[in-house]
């Protein structure tokens, strides 16, 4: 009897049929595609994108070269030489990031003091020759204008947590 | 004069189908990714024109543009011409296709036997490029495909010994006039084993998902085409997608009625539809069968290579003998409507 049922269940392509139903349903279903430059999914505030330097709202640059970045980067992506200013304050006249060494851990922003080295929520971004792969202290500081209102409204959404 | 007159006829005619079904194979291509995207969730492509509906032509640009690297080990001559064979028995194919009435290239008495041949001389292009690419996975390939082929030819073969004793005829206007007088008057219905058996079948000797172990990817990387790229990989594209429409086509002429209307018998529908062309039945009927292979095909793994063969061998073949035996005596005792 068992046999039998069987026999019928696979002639009539009964299994076949029920797959086939089941994309068919879903040849009919909401698509859950993300189209992505229109469309975005929602992202965290503590998303590790590409990194900025950050400034005061005076303007002046918060970084005082104390290298803990550089002392924690477990790839060893970060480097800095520092020199008094003529104003007498300790600045760095190097800061650079080796993005192809740099592994996005974001350890750097953690250990910052002064919140100067962030990692931003921008991650669509490209290289077209070498040597860009370098982020010297102008890009740093530019890409922290540019995006110091993300920047701070990410920080103000996390800062309870912290 | 006449005579030439006559072959600039059919010249044209065959430039008009060959474009047709070269547009079709391109704009086959674009709606295949388009449901099996819309079958995972997903929506294909959507990027090139509106709607994505110029995808096909960026494709082919891409794939005229790039080169044709032939292996230093392979032989020369096969590994083009393997291409040309794949594509040319799967346009030849069509000239026996009857498209309505009058409407058909070749109007020969053996078309069943000619698609047939067709239809499995394509596997030579398969063969071939295995062989000639001088790769291992290339012939995995080709023996898979030429083993499978074979085996489902003769299941596909016996579906046809069915249809050709319900007609009395290999010429497929005959075949298809036999069915005329209504949809309960086409072979699907009594022969619907045989149906089933021939789809089955068809979609084996295409090559094509759940029977595509000639390719494999996940096995065998691409299997016959492996070393193939740019036109010569196009080709046999070409050639997968113009078969697919073939079987299509057979399998609607052979057991839905061809050209013939779906409401012939009905009255006052019959009339209303009276000045829809054949052609179109035909092209509706074989889109039915294309959308059943990317349907499948978005639904059923790959079977396993032992399976194939069991199936074809130990399950469609024995089918098609019992149906051809019941299918005499329904013959023999005129079974009302179709045998009288």
């Amino acid at each position: 009897m068992q046999k039998l049922k069987q026999f019928i269940k696979s002639f009539s392509l009964w299994e076949l049929l029920k797959g086939l139903k089941l994309t068919g349903r879903f040849f009919f279903s909401r698509k859950v595609t993300i189209q992505y430059p229109e469309e975005k999914t929602p992202m965290s505030p503590r998303f590790r994108g590409i990194h900025a330097q950050r400034r005061y709202p005076n303007g002046e640059e918060r970084c005082i070269a104390c290298k803990l970045c550089e002392a924690v980067c477990p790839a060893l992506a970060i480097t800095i030489e520092a020199e008094p200013r003529e104003d007498g304050s300790r600045r760095t006249t190097l800061y650079d990031i080796d993005l192809f060494k740099c592994v996005y851990c974001g350890l750097c922003e953690e250990v910052c003091p002064v919140d100067a080295i962030v990692l931003t929520g921008a991650h669509d971004y490209h290289m077209e020759n070498r040597g860009e792969n370098i982020l010297t202290k102008e890009k740093l500081l530019a890409i922290g204008d540019k995006y110091e209102a993300e920047i701070a409204k990410a920080r103000a959404e996390d800062a309870p947590y912290r | 004069m006449t005579d030439l007159l006559l072959v600039a006829m059919i010249v044209v005619k065959i430039i008009v189908l060959v474009v047709a079904l070269l547009l079709s194979v391109a704009y086959l291509t674009f709606i295949e990714r388009k449901v099996i995207g819309y079958m995972q969730l997903r929506i294909g492509p959507n990027r090139v024109g509106p709607w994505g509906l110029a995808q096909p032509f960026a494709d082919v640009i891409k794939l005229i543009l790039k080169e044709i690297i032939v292996p230093t080990a392979s032989n020369r001559y096969l590994f083009i011409i393997a291409p040309m064979i794949s594509l040319a028995t799967a346009m030849a194919g069509w000239a026996v296709i009857p498209f309505g009435k009058s409407a058909v290239l070749a109007n020969i008495n053996a078309g069943v036997l000619y698609s047939l041949a067709l239809s499995s001389l394509g596997i030579y292009g398969v063969l071939i490029a295995g062989w000639a690419s001088n790769s291992k996975y290339a012939l995995f390939g080709a023996l898979r495909a030429t083993a499978q082929s074979i085996s489902y030819e003769i299941a596909m073969g016996f579906a046809l010994v069915g249809v050709m004793m319900a007609a009395g005829s290999l010429n497929f206007q005959t075949i298809i006039n036999a069915q005329s007088g209504g949809i309960w008057h086409w072979y699907f219905l009594p022969l619907f084993p045989l149906f089933m058996v021939y789809w089955i079948s068809g979609v084996a000797e295409t090559n094509r998902a759940p029977f595509d172990v000639a390719e494999g990817e996940t096995e065998i990387v691409a299997g016959f085409h492996v070393e193939y790229s740019g036109t010569a990989f196009a080709l046999f594209f070409l050639g997968e997608y113009a078969s697919m429409i073939l079987i299509s086509a057979l399998i609607a002429i052979m057991f839905l009625g061809g050209w013939l209307s779906p409401f012939q018998g009905i009255p006052g529908l019959e009339s209303l539809f009276d000045f829809v062309p054949g052609a179109f039945w035909l092209l509706a009927k074989t889109s039915i069968f294309i959308f059943f292979y990317l349907w499948i095909r978005a639904t059923f793994p790959r079977y396993r290579y032992d399976q194939i063969m069991y199936l074809g061998w130990k399950v469609l073949i024995p089918v098609t003998i019992v149906w051809i035996a019941v299918l005499t005596l329904a013959i023999q005792f005129k079974l009302a409507p179709w045998f009288v």
